[in-house]
This record gives C-alpha cells, structure tokens and sequence, in this order.
C-alpha cells in the first residue's frame, strides 16, 4: 500500500447518537486495518467531545449549553429520542446484545491511534473553549487542515 | 486442525468492530510468523476477518467450526 491512500478522514457534522456511533465504527474500523485515521468533529459533532460540563459566557451561549448540552453520553439518537426515553431505550438494547458502548468505542478508537480533532468555528460561536472537551483531543484546526489530511486520504467519510 | 498458535484471543460475544479492534491491537504487540487464534460469534466475522488480513498484507490461514462460535487463525506477516 502506498504512502497515499493509507489515509481515512471521517468528518462528524451531526451530533445524534446513531451517526456518531457510526462514525466511530468506521474510525476504529479503519484504525485497525492499518490506516493513519483522523476524525473531525465539527458543529452538533462536537458534543461527541466535550466532557459534560456547561458551557458558554454570553446569554445565548449558556442557553445553547444548557439545551443543547454536549457529553457523549447524553447524546440521543437522530429519530425516536422523545426527549431521552429513546437514547435509554437505545442504550439498553445495545447493552442487551452486549455492543458497546458509545463511550468505550471512543476509548477503543483513541487506542489504536485514531486522531480527534475538533472544529474552531463551531467551537466559537457555541462558546465551547478547550477546557470543556477531552485530553484527548489532539487539537483545534480550521478547515485547511481538514481539506490536507483529506486530499491524502483514500477513505473519506462523512456523518 | 495442526497450527502453533502463539495467541488466543476470545470475541465471542463481541459485536463489530469490536472483534476487528482487539485483533489489531493484538497483531501489534506479536512477532512476524506468529499466530493468532480468535474466537468469535459475530456474523460479521467470517467476512471481517479475511478482509482485515487482505488490507493489511497479513495471512488468514482458515476458520474452524467450533458450535457455537468459529475459531478463525492468522498468520502475522507484516
């Protein structure tokens, strides 16, 4: 395999239960066939990074931090959430047949080497500072980051 | 079934990617020539592990039934 297509890019626009779960498969999935990974999270995906705690200084951003409030483990699924009875329903069905979840597929992917990285802009206007996502957030990029890595990867994909 | 296994790893009752995962993780930290053995009863495997094997240069030697789960070796080779 040549230098250039041992690349995969996964860009996280969405911040649903489902897609993000997704998102992680293929990011482990390519990690462990040897793939140089990296994952973007930008605007709702970001929630899949943030630790839990509120966030936000001005008005609006402390509302979007209350209602809208980040964690991997609050997130709820794209359909069905009826306000958290779905994202409980989901996490027990997925538990009954023993599928991980949300949180320990994150660690798995941090551990084969998946890079995480998060999106300025969004983080700007959502008033999300560093602090309030994981250690493991490798950094905080702009778009020219995202579209170099890209150009070098053979599997892009987006969720 | 006559292989020298070096290592034995057991997924069963692990869903994708989660077989996939502790594989790689496990190819890793083993020497060239070395075997892996892997127990899985995820559907997903009869056709993840050979394609893992094919992506990374690594060898799959064959499955075995084993009733309620497959035994399934590799060969490391890169």
């Amino acid at each position: 395999m040549s230098e250039n297509n041992n690349k995969a890019t996964i860009l996280v626009f969405s911040g649903d239960m489902d897609k993000v779960f997704a998102a992680f498969t293929v990011a482990t999935g390519c990690a462990a066939m040897g793939m140089d990974t990296t994952m973007f999270f930008t605007f709702w995906g970001v929630k899949a990074l943030q630790k839990g705690n509120l966030t936000g200084k001005g008005f609006f951003g402390r509302m979007l931090g209350l209602m809208n409030r980040g964690g991997i483990n609050r997130i709820g699924p794209s359909r069905f959430n009826f306000g958290g009875i779905g994202r409980w329903m989901f996490k027990k069905m997925m538990a009954d047949k023993r599928v991980v979840s949300l949180e320990e597929l994150r660690k798995t992917a941090i551990d084969l080497g998946v890079h995480l990285l998060a999106c300025t802009t969004s983080m700007d206007v959502m008033e999300i500072e560093r602090k309030d996502l994981i250690d493991e957030v490798e950094a905080v990029v702009g778009v020219a980051t995202y579209v170099q890595i890209a150009s070098q990867s053979a599997v892009q994909a987006t969720f | 079934m006559d292989i020298k296994v070096d290592k034995v790893q057991d997924s069963i009752g692990q869903m994708c990617p989660m077989p996939i995962a502790f594989m790689a993780k496990n190819m890793r930290q083993m020497q060239i020539g070395q075997v892996l053995e892997i127990w899985a009863d995820d559907e997903g495997a009869h056709a993840d592990i050979p394609a893992w094997c094919q992506q990374t240069g690594n060898e799959f030697l064959c499955e075995e039934n084993a009733g309620d789960y497959f035994k399934y070796y590799v060969r490391k080779k890169v």
